[in-house]
């Protein structure tokens, strides 16, 4: 007996960037039925690799093989006739759709004779077979921009595995990339649960992620990339976690949360039963210098609401913003900023940067004002303002790169940076962390301590309860827009945190919740 | 990036002259091009405006009809026999205004550019038809028209204001808290936004250079027709948005640059000037720019394609 060859083997593969090589020599190998975890930080090689198989990026040299013979993926169209899917973390449907339309979006089928009318009944009830199929409870007729983050995800998912009209073949391999990041923890449950029927069926995946629980959980091998090379693949039977923290980053991250405390101030920031419509109620709180003060809460809770208050973005209908000891009322983030508040949004790419110019005019944006001389700013002095911060945060751009070819993790020290170079005290940190790797996350966190130790305080956002725990002072939990506890760090436990972020006011632990980093993932959002 | 871009607009523009060339030697003659010069300049400088409204991610229809209403200004205030320097302070205050009422209700109003400047399009058009009765005012005194007809040197008057407004532009562009405020807000307004920029008004700023430039198009309009007419500038708000996205300006914002806008503007002029030169109808010349437009930008995308 012939053992089959793998449905999938990519050799040697090397992608170059004007001015980087992204991948270096990579080879990643694929079995029937596997889950197979794709594991390195920003910037690794991971996207590149798999746009390459989607047939979105052109091989410089290297060899594809499915079922052992050579192949060409030519494009996206090759790749999807080849039985490649891949499943970006920025969804691809269309809102206005049902979901059965996007589901069957290239291959509506259509009345007998009539080759431009759709056959809805036809359409529907294929769709309600696939779903069904899938394990998915999801309305074919409704509209995709009704449905909720996970379950467009699950009809984006549904999408790549419809079955083949003629110019694809079926599902064979399967690319996820952060599947989770949105999910809640019962949607959580429900993507593992067809990942592994999936695999069953012998459908070979490939799982990016940053959470190492996820890793251990679902996947039975995997592959570390770093600096555009494989560095290892391997069973997961046979690595543990620090192992692959160390083979991602090369330096040992056995602290995750090298957290310092820093000696309490002065307040910097209080809040007293601030409220606004549909939002927050009677929202009071305080921040020192020195303190960070973190901020939890499930989805919607108010969280994001909050920050933008503090920080100006939105006004605040009753209450009262107390900066330095005197009220103040923010008519825009410019008021906030030249009271010395500093936010860093939830979402970078929307909010916090502008893709098209340089990491130096990025960081420069907040200060025109202050670096110009009766409105004429020299580049130059943007330089000498930002330089030193760049390489502070050790961010890895080229003066003439625009911010949009970064990683994530530059590209939120980007965002962070645009604070550092003024007097900003009260900083407002809105996931931080969400979505970079663990050498930029640490970063992240050591810069933290350094603010806290120069006096400043710190508003922390974050739905890695790890996180909080780990970095936090003081906790704010939230629900539904009103403040349900306050704990001290010592106190806080994640029972604790998450009991009281359900309304839970009693505070009763559940085991489950209890060190399961899904819980992470129920806290995405808001 | 951009480089590579401009460096693409600049080969058309020289292929382009050498087919000329080659097909009637008179289109390089030193007579010719100061003549393509300043039948370009009003365009040009029409698109300065226009550059910095679509770097900001907005647009303005209303370009033509503002050069018409300021024009007309002009025509009134000097037929009224007043001081050169106050009629045109006059021209240059009505041009301005009505940018910044542009601005204003794109800023305040949250309204679509696009919709705001359709409307102000008709608005200062039926003005300036108005206020003249539909009828054109003609015949100014030449210490007038010398800003059309003068020359330093051997240069025309319209091609030194060009190249001041482009200098004056470019300095703004480049080297003031303004430029960069362009640039930013066209590229992610938000952002910009929660950066502490005051967006409201610097956009209501961008839309009120528009207006300006309008103006100052429109003097040199009025003094080289010796004219003032309610009807002057039509698709002149077509003409300064092709200059700017043959130039390379995004139309999403945030990306493009004055010296693409220049050599936009000389493209459509030398085209103009190459196929008049050549005997070309009217009628196929509007088909060959219409061409142009589509290509260049064809080319344009394809070209970034490529980098990706």
């Amino acid at each position: 007996m012939t053992i089959a060859p793998p449905p999938l083997e990519m050799r040697g593969i090397r992608k170059a960037f004007p001015g980087v090589v992204a991948l270096d020599g990579v080879d990643l190998t694929l079995h029937a039925g596997e889950v197979h975890m794709l594991l390195g930080e920003n910037g690794a090689g991971k996207s590149t690799l798999m746009k390459i198989l989607s047939g979105a990026y052109a091989k410089d040299a290297g060899e594809i093989l499915i079922d052992g013979a050579r192949v060409e993926i030519g494009g996206p169209r090759g790749a999807l006739a080849r039985g490649i899917r891949v499943i970006y973390q920025e969804l691809n449907l269309v809102p206005q759709l049902s979901a059965a339309e996007n589901i069957f979006l290239g291959a509506l089928p259509t009345r007998a004779g009539l080759s431009g009318l759709v056959d809805r009944r036809a359409l529907h009830e294929r769709t309600a077979r696939l779903l069904a199929d899938l394990g998915m409870t999801i309305d074919p007729r409704v509209r995709v921009d009704r449905l909720g983050l996970a379950q467009r995800q699950m009809v984006e998912i549904a999408k790549a595995l419809a079955p083949a009209d003629e110019r694809s073949a079926a599902a064979r391999v399967l690319v996820m990339d952060e599947p989770t990041s949105a999910l809640t923890r019962r949607e959580v449950e429900q993507l593992f649960a067809l990942i592994a029927r999936l695999a069953a069926r012998g459908v070979a995946i490939v799982y990016i992620t940053h959470r190492m629980d996820e890793v251990f959980r679902i996947g039975q091998r995997v592959t570390v990339l770093r600096d555009g090379r494989r560095v290892a693949s391997r069973p997961l039977g046979e690595v543990t976690v620090a192992e692959l923290v160390r083979l991602m980053a090369n330096r040992d991250l056995s602290d995750h949360f090298p957290k310092v405390r820093a000696p309490l101030g002065p307040e910097l920031l209080r809040l007293e039963h601030v409220s606004r419509a549909g939002a927050l109620a009677d929202v009071s709180l305080s921040l020192h210098a020195g303190e960070v003060l973190g901020i939890a809460g499930l989805l919607g809770a108010g969280r994001t609401e909050l920050a933008r208050v503090i920080a100006g973005a939105d006004r605040c209908d009753e209450g009262r913003v107390i900066v330095g000891g005197s009220p103040v009322r923010f008519r825009g983030p410019a008021d906030a900023i030249a009271r010395g508040i500093g936010l860093l949004p939830e979402d970078r790419k929307a909010e916090g940067l502008v893709a098209g110019l340089t990491m130096v005019r990025n960081i420069a944006l907040p200060h025109g004002r202050r670096l110009s001389k009766a409105g004429f700013l020299p580049p130059a002095r943007e330089t000498a303002l930002a330089t030193p911060i760049g390489d502070e945060l050790r961010i890895k751009a080229t003066p003439t790169q625009p911010v949009r070819l970064l990683s994530g993790g530059n590209q939120q020290k980007v965002v962070l940076g645009k604070w550092l170079a003024g007097d900003v005290r009260v900083f407002v940190f809105d996931e931080p962390t969400r979505g970079i790797d663990v050498g930029s996350k640490v970063e992240i966190y050591n810069l933290m301590n350094r603010l806290t130790a120069r006096g400043a305080g710190i508003v922390m956002i974050s739905s890695e309860l790890p996180e909080l725990l780990g970095m936090s002072d003081r906790i704010v939990v939230m629900h539904r827009g009103r403040i349900q506890a306050q704990l001290d760090a010592a106190e806080a436990t994640e029972e604790r945190v998450l009991s009281a972020a359900l309304g839970l006011a009693g505070g009763i632990g559940e085991k489950n919740f209890n060190g399961d980093k899904d819980t992470k993932a129920g806290f995405a959002g808001g | 990036m951009n480089r590579a871009r401009r460096f693409g607009t600049v080969i058309g523009l020289v292929v382009l002259c050498a087919i000329l060339w080659i097909l009637t030697p008179y289109f390089l003659t030193v007579s010719n091009l100061l003549n393509i010069a300043e039948q370009t300049s009003i365009n040009a400088i029409v698109a300065v405006g226009m550059t910095f409204v679509i770097l900001s991610g907005g647009i303005d229809l209303s370009v033509g009809s503002i050069v018409a209403l300021a024009g007309v200004v002009l025509g009134l205030a000097l037929r009224d026999g007043q001081p050169l320097a106050l009629a045109l302070a006059l021209t240059l205050a009505a041009g301005l205004v009505c940018g910044l009422v542009n601005g204003l209700l794109v800023s305040l109003g949250g309204l679509p550019p696009f919709i705001v400047t359709l409307g102000t399009m008709s608005i200062a058009r039926g003005a300036a038809l108005l206020v003249t009765e539909g009828r054109p005012i003609s015949g100014f005194a030449a210490s007038f028209r010398v800003l059309a007809t003068g020359r330093v040197g051997f240069v025309p008057a319209p091609v030194i204001a060009t190249a001041v407004v482009y200098l004056a532009a470019h300095v703004a562009l480049a080297g003031t808290t303004f430029g960069r405020y362009v640039y930013a807000i066209g590229g992610n307004e938000e952002a910009t936004r929660l950066s502490g920029v005051a967006v409201r008004f610097h956009k209501t700023m961008i839309y009120g250079v528009s207006g300006l430039m309008s103006a100052i198009a429109a003097v040199i309009l009025t003094a080289r027709l010796n004219s003032a007419q309610p009807i002057a500038g039509m698709m002149y708000e077509l003409d300064a948005i092709a200059a700017t996205v043959i130039g390379g300006t995004s139309l999403m914002g945030g990306d493009g640059t004055l010296a693409g806008t220049l050599v936009g503007a000389l493209i459509m002029g030398v085209l103009r000037n190459g196929l008049n030169l050549l005997g070309v109808s009217s009628f196929l010349q509007q088909i060959v720019i219409g061409g142009v437009i589509v290509v260049a930008v064809l080319l344009d995308t394809v070209l970034k394609r490529n980098r990706m």
